[in-house]
């Protein structure tokens, strides 16, 4: 199976292309920007990837921040195990393409305890395997600044966060004392053991994602595109059924359905969507009519309400 | 959420509009504008968070499963017409809910067919005019509400001050609750000439007043004419649609320099966002503080070799000849210099409970330029008169004028030439947390320069002219300089023979 989408060949950067409409260059100007000043003002800077398609238009803008030259950091990969298997392909040929530096990491307590999402719950196994394990990571590269893909429109405690996220030494985000956030002046300015996390796409929606990867030829992992796959009904989601580890529960039928996926995680917390959309084309007119937002496919966020919430203070991205 | 409404939704996903592919060339052609980043202001009561909600329902930029934990969130709080409670979209975090109240600067996005929105809902009280002014540093325009049972209140001129002094230039008034009033005309215009009065005096000219009832719907994104036939103005969504974007095209070149690029012994770039004005090939430009000169050889993208940038494009600038260039210095039109000096007057708001102490050292940083600078308190803005009064330090919340004193030589334009360059945020060194944010009015001449304290000149006019006076540009950037009465012509005559006699 081909990795990356036949219609989104990579980019080739002196290639003629239309100008972006004047709504999506704004966004993207002002991404390259945080990239830029980030990277001027911490040491140690690196970019947390998750191989979504946030992570993917994240990685095309630190690529046009910087160029001629390189991606002056490392991109970080928390993987819990379980992603799915072509993320996984997706990511290494998209490293080597680029020329790109990543570091992959996998909480060895979780793996030596076994955690999976099937024997600890999806809050439990969560807290270990993604929480635990990027704060690991963070603390062994010393890093004092992490891009991520957040945007202010998934979520309601997101909407309040600010581009630059100041994190105590354990990772703690304190909602309720964030520095001012003014203009466009970012203040960069931390102790020892103090980080922040910064989002250069905080004020992108799902639709500019869509639009930006279509008007910039971005690669994305095949799954965001409807095809006849294998999946089992659970917990009213739609799980791909690939992986062997994946034990069908009593009563439950694996079956082929026309399906995507509107956001990427872990296989066994992620739910498709029916869907005939092959294209971008077909993706963006789908999310201009669709009814339901983007996290529903999400088992973690439904716990409660306010638990993205508590995920973040305590440190989940 | 449980588990049949997720099913409910996949399966109404599944079985309508999603499968069915609706031409959507028309609606993508016409969006070709800049985003509109808005700033809603309004005292707990007035209803902001639900007009807000009542924005985000009817651009349908709320989907189903937020929709059915918000009626889940809101249960038994929903009001007569069986609607969620539209204040929980914005109200995120779990203290807020606990607590009923705003306490932060929340963004959100919706959009029509003609424009995205981002809109920087903030809160009312007093104590947190910090995050007001947050939330406006980057807004183009502000949408003020009033309760049309109360009308205008200390707080609406207050939230007026600080939007215009953070450079807003466009206002909406929201008559909210108007359905209360039982649509009442007379009502409506009285509150919309009061207001007008208002932003006159505060020099702002663009005011639209709309009748809302934002719990209704009406005149927010669908009309209200079946209740109100005697409105025939736009919509808030029509108002904001049509609404202009900051522009800084138009004033002299300015590059901050945020990293110089050199990946190999033969490229040497100077990475940064055009804060004003344009530049192109074979353009001179100066070096600040240095004062060195070069010429613009290429404007180096991802994309391909530029031959313009303008204001807002983030490039990498290079020139002809080997200069001195590193972070924090600016890149400038040789023929349209900033402001350089050690010595500026600005104005400023307290954003925390330290206050900004007088002659201690802060961190100030201005694009991407941070240096060592002593602040001065000089007077604080009281909110209620709108006078200037002398101060010796500024507590949280506080709006004053300050003069600044470098050791370095600073690079600024007055926060009215250029929004971007004139503005800066203070950083306390003993806490690293960011203290205030400020906006150049002035450079400080040897002599004091033409803001010398508390002088003011007293002009009586007939109010005509003097509506007219204050609502030029002119006199906006220069309105502490001049207090304006207005008087009838019978009292001019009087006020003159008084001087003369």
């Amino acid at each position: 199976m081909p990795h990356i989408h036949p219609e989104t060949e990579l980019h080739n950067p002196q290639s003629a292309k239309p100008p972006l409409d004047p709504h999506l260059k704004a966004l993207e100007n002002e991404a390259i920007h945080i990239f830029r000043e980030v990277a001027a003002e911490f040491e140690r800077p690196v970019m947390l990837y998750s191989i979504g398609k946030d992570s993917s238009v994240l990685l095309h803008l630190a690529r046009k921040a910087f160029y001629p030259g390189r991606v002056p950091f490392p991109l970080l990969h928390v993987n819990t195990g379980w992603k799915f298997a072509e993320m996984i392909a997706f990511r290494n040929e998209i490293v080597e393409r680029y020329d790109l530096d990543l570091i992959e990491h996998v909480n060895p307590r979780g793996a030596a305890e076994n955690v999976t999402p099937f024997t600890h719950g999806s809050a439990l196994y969560t807290d270990i395997m993604k929480t635990e394990a990027l704060r690991q990571a963070l603390d062994a590269g010393q890093f004092d600044a992490a891009f991520g893909g957040a945007r202010r429109d998934e979520e309601a405690s997101r909407a309040k966060e600010r581009i630059y996220s100041f994190r105590t030494p354990d990772h703690r985000w304190d909602p309720r004392n964030q520095r001012p956030e003014l203009w466009n002046v970012y203040n960069g300015m931390i102790r020892k053991g103090e980080s922040v996390r910064a989002f250069p796409l905080s004020n992108w929606t799902e639709v500019d994602i869509w639009r930006y990867i279509q008007a910039e030829d971005i690669p994305i992992v095949p799954l965001y595109f409807a095809e006849k796959r294998p999946i089992v009904e659970r917990d009213g989601m739609m799980i791909l059924a690939e992986d062997p580890r994946l034990e069908l529960l009593p009563g439950e039928t694996k079956r082929e359905e026309v399906i995507r996926f509107r956001t990427l995680g872990c296989f066994p917390l992620t739910g498709a969507i029916r869907s005939n959309a092959t294209t971008l084309d077909d993706i963006i007119s789908e999310l201009e009519t669709a009814t339901v937002s983007e996290r529903q496919g999400r088992a973690i966020d439904r716990d409660q309400s306010g638990s993205m919430e508590k995920k973040k203070r305590e440190g989940y991205f | 959420m449980t588990a049949p409404a997720t099913a409910n939704a996949v399966e109404h996903v599944a079985a309508g509009e999603v499968l069915a592919f609706p031409a959507q060339e028309p609606a993508r052609a016409t969006r070709d504008s800049r985003p509109l980043r808005l700033i809603t202001c309004g005292s707990v009561d007035d209803g902001k968070s639900t007009l807000i909600g009542r924005l985000l329902w009817d651009t349908k930029a709320v989907k189903e499963d937020q929709a059915a934990t918000l009626q889940r969130d809101s249960k038994g709080k929903q009001n007569d017409l069986g609607l969620p409670d539209f204040a929980l979209l914005l109200d995120g975090l779990q203290a807020e809910r606990e607590q009923g109240i705003t306490i932060d600067v929340a963004y959100r996005y919706f959009s029509t067919d003609k424009r995205s929105f981002i809109v920087a809902d903030t809160p009312g009280h007093e104590q947190y005019t910090r995050n007001m002014a947050t939330g406006a540093s980057t807004a183009d325009l502000a949408v003020l509400l009033v309760d049309a049972r109360v009308g205008l209140l200390e707080q609406t001129r207050r939230h007026a001050t600080i939007a215009t002094l953070m450079g807003i230039k466009q206002f909406v008034l929201a008559v909210n609750k108007i359905d209360l009033t039982d649509y009442d005309r007379a009502r409506f215009e009285q509150i919309s000439h009061e207001f007008r009065e208002l932003a006159l005096s505060l020099g702002v000219r663009q005011v639209t007043a709309i009748p809302v009832s934002a719990l209704k719907g009406e005149n927010v994104v669908y009309d209200g004419r079946a209740s109100m036939p005697w409105y025939d103005g736009p919509t808030l969504i029509e108002v904001l649609e049509l609404a202009t974007t900051r522009s800084a095209q138009t004033v002299g070149f300015r590059l901050p320099v945020q990293r110089v690029s050199r990946p190999g012994e033969s490229f040497r770039g100077y990475q940064g966002t055009v804060a004003g004005g344009s530049v192109k090939p074979g353009d001179s430009v100066v070096i600040l503080p240095s004062g060195m000169v070069a010429n613009v050889t290429k404007i180096v993208t991802f994309d391909l070799v530029r031959n313009a940038a303008v204001a807002g494009d983030a490039i990498t600038l290079v020139l002809d000849r080997q200069v001195d260039v590193s972070r924090g210095d600016m890149i400038v039109a040789i023929d349209s210099q900033p402001l350089t000096g050690l010595s500026f007057d600005a104005q400023l708001v307290a954003l925390q409970a330290e206050g900004i102490q007088p002659g201690k050292r802060y961190w100030l940083k201005s694009g991407s330029r941070r240096q060592r600078v002593q602040v001065q308190p000089a007077s604080q803005l009281d909110l209620q008169t709108g006078k200037w009064n002398h101060a010796e330090q500024l507590p949280m919340n506080a709006i004053g004028k300050v003069h600044l004193a470098f050791d370095e030589q600073a690079i600024f334009d007055s926060y009215e030439q250029n929004r971007t360059t004139g503005a800066f945020i203070l950083i306390d060194p003993d806490t690293n947390n960011t203290v205030a944010g400020g906006m150049i009015t002035a450079k400080r001449s040897a002599l004091g320069g033409i803001h010398t304290e508390d002088a003011r000149v007293i002009l009586s006019l007939p109010a005509d002219l003097a509506d007219q006076l204050m609502a030029t540009e002119l006199f906006a950037g220069r309105r502490e300089e001049a207090e304006v009465r207005r008087v009838s012509a019978g009292r001019a005559v009087e006020i003159i023979d008084d001087i003369d006699g």
